[in-house]
Formats: C-alpha cells, sequence, structure tokens
C-alpha cells in the first residue's frame, strides 16, 4: 500500500448471498467496501466487485431490474477494473445453461456450462465444492505469467475455495488466467479481459492466500485511480457495439 | 479433490457446548475463540449447529455468524431453526456460505427444491441424524436426535440428493461424543449412492478413526468436534488466555476439571490433516 487513502470499493448487492465475507475482506485487504444495490453509485468509486452465490437465472434478473446490469456493462467501459467472484465471474460471460437457457451481461464473449464429468471417481462430485489447486494457464508454449495480475505472489498449485455446478467457457482462449482441475475435467479459474478480471473461486474464504489476492486487488484499485476514465459518457455506445459484434 | 477437515462447533446460546448422543452438553467455552483457533490451524471449513434452535424455533446465531465472518476468511454452513427461504437470506447476509438444513426438510421435502433453486445447490447442505436401529438399519431424525421422521436414514440421503441438496451432512446420533469412532457403514451406504458430497460427522475419538472413514466409509469430509475441542482447551488459547465461557449457565464441568471422556484421544488439527495426507489422502496442508 502507498500512502494514499484506501481505495473505495463498490460490492454489488443484488439480493444473493454472502456480501458480509466479501467486505470484511476487502476491509482486511485495506480498501474501503461499500455494500450497494443503487446503479447511479457506481460511478464514483475506484472498483467494483460483483460477487454471487446463487442461481445464473435469479442473479440476472435482478441486476436487470434494479438497474445493475446496465450500471456495471457502462462501468466495465470505465476502464476501471470490475472483479467478478464465483457466479459474479459466470455473469459477465454471454449466456448460461443454469436452469434453461439465460443472458448474462455479455461482457466477456462465451458460456456458461455445467461441469461435465465422465469419470465416477467419488471425488469428481457435482456441485464442485471444497479446495482445489490453481495453476497458470498455457498461451501457446508458455505461462501466464501471474506477476502482472492479481495472483501475484501466490504459488502455482495453490489450494483455493471452490462451490460451483458450472464453469466458464470463454471464446477467447488467450483471457484464461488460471485453470483448475476437477475430475477429469480442466476449467478455466481466473480470467482477464482488459479491466474485467474474473474468478470462480472464493477468494474471501480461501484463507491466508485469498486475503493477499485481496490485497493485489486492492492494489490494483488504487493503481488505476489514477488512470484516466476512458469512456466514462454513459450514452451505452461500447456496449450497443458489443452487442452488434456478438 | 482435497477431503475437507470441517471442525463442529455445536452452539447453545453463547456457548460451544458439546454432548454425548448429542444430549447431556457440557459448555466448552466461546464459539468465536474456537473458530478463530481452527482457522488459524488450517481448517478447511466450520459448521456451527445451533442445538436448540429447532426447539424454540428460532435462529439465535446472527451475531456470532457476524463476529466470525470479520476474521475467519474460509467457508462458514450454519444449520438449526432454518425453515424459509427467507430464513436462509438472513444467514447468508450475515456471512454465512451454507445452511444445513433438518427439521423443515422432513416436514416439507420440497423445500430442499425451493431453496436451490434460489440459492443454488451448492448452498443448501441437507443434514441428516441417524440412529443405528438393532436390525442394521439407519433411521432418521430431527431435533438432535429425539424425534423420530418416520424415514430410513439412506432412503431419505438418496431423496434428498435428488431434491437438489448440494451436500449432505450425515450425522451418527448414537456415536456422537463417544469416541468410538464414525460409523463407517452408514456413511459408506449412503457415499456409494449419493453423487452430492457426504460429510460424515459423529464418533472421532482418535486420529484413526479419521481415516477409516474418508478410506472405507468414501467420506468427502470430515466433521470433528470432541477430537479437536479437548485438545484445544486442555492447550488453552494460543496467547494463553482462558477460553471462559461467557455465562455461568449450563454444565461448565468439563471447563473446570478438563477431563474428557477416556475414549477421546484429542489433537491438534494440523495432525489430523498430516495423518490424512501421510495414509494417501488428498488434503489440504498449509
Amino acid at each position: 500500500m502507498n500512502g494514499n487513502n484506501p481505495p473505495r470499493v463498490a460490492i454489488v448487492d443484488y439480493q444473493a448471498g454472502n456480501l458480509y465475507s466479501v467486505e470484511h475482506a476487502c476491509r482486511c485487504a485495506g480498501m474501503e467496501p461499500w455494500v450497494t444495490s443503487d446503479p447511479k453509485s457506481l460511478s464514483g468509486v475506484a472498483g467494483v466487485i460483483l460477487p454471487g452465490v446463487g442461481a445464473f437465472g435469479d442473479a440476472m434478473r435482478a441486476l436487470r431490474d434494479s438497474g445493475l446490469a446496465d450500471a456495471l456493462i457502462d462501468f466495465s467501459h470505465s476502464g476501471r477494473p470490475l472483479i467478478g467472484i464465483c457466479l459474479g465471474m459466470q455473469l459477465l460471460l454471454g449466456e448460461s445453461h443454469e436452469f434453461g437457457r439465460h443472458r448474462g451481461l455479455e461482457l466477456i464473449e462465451g458460456e456458461v456450462r455445467r461441469l461435465q464429468i465422465s469419470t465416477t471417481n467419488r471425488a469428481a462430485r457435482v456441485p464442485h465444492v471444497g479446495w482445489s489447486r490453481i495453476y497458470p494457464a498455457t498461451r501457446g508454449s508458455q505461462l501466464v505469467d501471474w506477476a502482472a495480475t492479481p495472483l501475484n505472489g501466490i504459488e502455482p498449485g495453490q489450494s483455493m475455495y471452490f462451490v460451483h455446478s458450472y464453469v466458464v467457457c470463454p471464446a477467447q482462449r488467450d483471457l484464461v488466467v488460471a485453470e483448475s482441475v476437477h475430475g477429469d475435467t480442466v476449467f478455466c479459474s481466473a480470467l482477464r479481459r482488459k479491466n474485467v478480471w474474473a474468478f470462480q473461486f472464493h477468494p474471501e474464504k480461501s484463507g491466508p492466500r485469498g486475503i493477499q489476492l485481496y490485497r493485489n486487488i486492492a492494489g490494483l484499485f488504487q493503481a488505476d485511480t489514477s488512470m484516466p476514465l476512458a469512456g466514462e459518457s454513459r450514452d451505452g455506445s461500447p456496449r450497443r457495439e458489443l452487442r452488434h459484434a456478438a | 479433490m482435497s477431503v475437507r477437515v470441517i471442525p463442529r462447533l455445536d452452539i447453545k446460546g453463547p456457548n460451544l457446548v458439546k454432548g454425548v448422543h448429542m444430549e447431556g452438553l457440557r459448555v466448552l467455552g466461546k464459539p468465536e475463540q474456537f473458530a478463530r483457533h481452527y482457522y488459524e490451524s488450517g481448517a478447511d471449513e466450520l459448521l456451527y449447529m445451533d442445538v436448540v434452535a429447532s426447539l424454540y424455533g428460532r435462529n439465535s446465531l446472527l451475531d456470532l455468524i457476524e463476529r466470525t465472518a470479520r476474521e475467519v476468511f474460509i467457508p462458514l454452513t450454519v444449520g438449526g431453526g432454518i425453515r424459509s427461504v427467507a430464513d436462509i437470506r438472513r444467514v447468508l447476509r450475515a456471512g454465512a456460505d451454507k445452511v444445513a438444513i433438518n427439521t423443515e426438510a422432513v416436514r416439507r421435502p420440497e423445500f430442499i427444491c425451493e431453496a436451490a433453486h434460489v440459492f443454488g445447490s451448492s448452498t443448501i447442505v441437507v443434514s441428516i441424524e441417524a440412529i443405528r436401529q438393532s436390525d442394521g438399519r439407519y433411521l432418521a431424525y430431527t431435533d438432535c436426535g429425539r424425534e423420530w421422521t418416520g424415514l430410513d436414514a439412506v432412503d431419505w440421503a438418496v431423496k434428498a440428493a435428488e431434491l437438489g441438496a448440494g451436500e449432505l451432512l450425515v450425522s451418527s446420533v448414537d456415536r456422537d461424543g463417544t469416541g468410538k469412532g464414525f460409523d463407517v457403514e452408514l456413511t459408506r451406504q449412503i457415499a456409494r449412492l449419493v453423487s452430492v458430497p457426504v460429510i460424515a460427522s459423529g464418533g472421532a475419538g482418535q486420529l484413526e478413526h479419521v481415516c477409516e472413514v474418508v478410506d472405507r466409509g468414501s467420506a468427502d469430509a470430515v466433521g470433528l468436534a470432541s477430537l479437536l475441542h479437548y485438545d484445544f482447551v486442555r492447550s488453552g488459547a494460543p496467547s494463553g488466555h482462558a477460553t471462559t465461557p461467557k455465562t455461568q449457565e449450563g454444565n461448565l464441568e468439563f471447563v473446570r476439571r478438563q477431563t474428557a471422556w477416556s475414549a477421546i484421544r484429542s489433537v491438534p488439527l494440523a495432525e489430523v490433516k498430516q495423518c490424512l495426507w501421510n495414509s494417501g489422502v488428498d488434503c489440504r496442508l498449509n
């Protein structure tokens, strides 16, 4: 932490889940968290965390009905960091197949699919609940360097805590930052697209290593507050562009 | 995937308690201190069970959950007196990650389905309290093994998983607190029939019991109480401050005299992990 004020971070509240832990992890990591369900409030913060526990369809409905969906899309175009965690990661994708077909926020091209496990190994049940290791994704013949990411300082192979039945499948493989294995399936456990970062595991539930990740996120928020906030206008044109492209 | 070691904290009012066969509760100390100690020792999750909530029809754990979530960054499952979607929402908003449901799931099985639909299956743990009968069958109970549900525990486990339970917490009431070892057969029968994770609970009295229920019982996680609690009380809190209960109510005999059942050879949590690891079980070492 440099001597600046703690970065102000909005934790998006859409009535589904564990915000208290996210809030306390933020505080523990030197951030000033603010739990909010007001779409207008996102404009004045250094970063936004979209957490989530629950079902995709209900969550998207809640985000749309409250106006938060549009606010999140606008925020993502501001260039400031947007962090999705667990269901919050999945909501960033184009669509999900959980309990029917649902459109997501479409910030990242791709879809959310049920974890498919072909082995009958009892340790490979769905939902995937528990501690699994995270590894750097491969990009060509090289491993993604975590040093430039919020995973900086975390050992490859460190265990993190997962609770999910679905996984994200981004259309662009080079967005994948970390991968994990459940049964015989390799899935994306962290991804990045520009200023949007997302983690399938719960860093706020992953013990001291998870808190370290939050500290790195705090650093990211702090760095980015000094950046020019490109494209902050709320005319929605970048979103339209994205929709056309999809 | 790693086998999880989950300290189970039975809570009555402001105190951590432990009984035998879920009865005759003795006061062991303040739950927060145990929770923090287990977090620092490498626990994979914590389980809070409000052991009187079903009797009073309410959940008195919210303050404790909030205090715990401020300093403990591992998953927390909360059970006891959860009867509605609104109850679940309250507990999750206080900082819990999952809820364990027994009585209401038995009374109204469609509640499992409802809850799973709103919060996702992974948030819903169905808690099954089983008692082994003389003919070898297992029957399911509620209210700490006091009320028979009319259900066969193994059949009920299968149905609960079908209805959307994300995990099953399978507790043996007749082994609880005795230190005689888990009911491996109960765990095995359920684990081989369901596709969701099974947390075995009740009876661990020594390290070998933990390895046994993972190896032969196919448990995905173990719930431990006496095995860990008595060690922590005896060794005192890490900084030397006593785990003095907040009130003088309840049976304080154990805390005063520090005598556990001789059947329980309590150990620190790290030794449980090391023992599992040494026997070839994948678990998370700090």
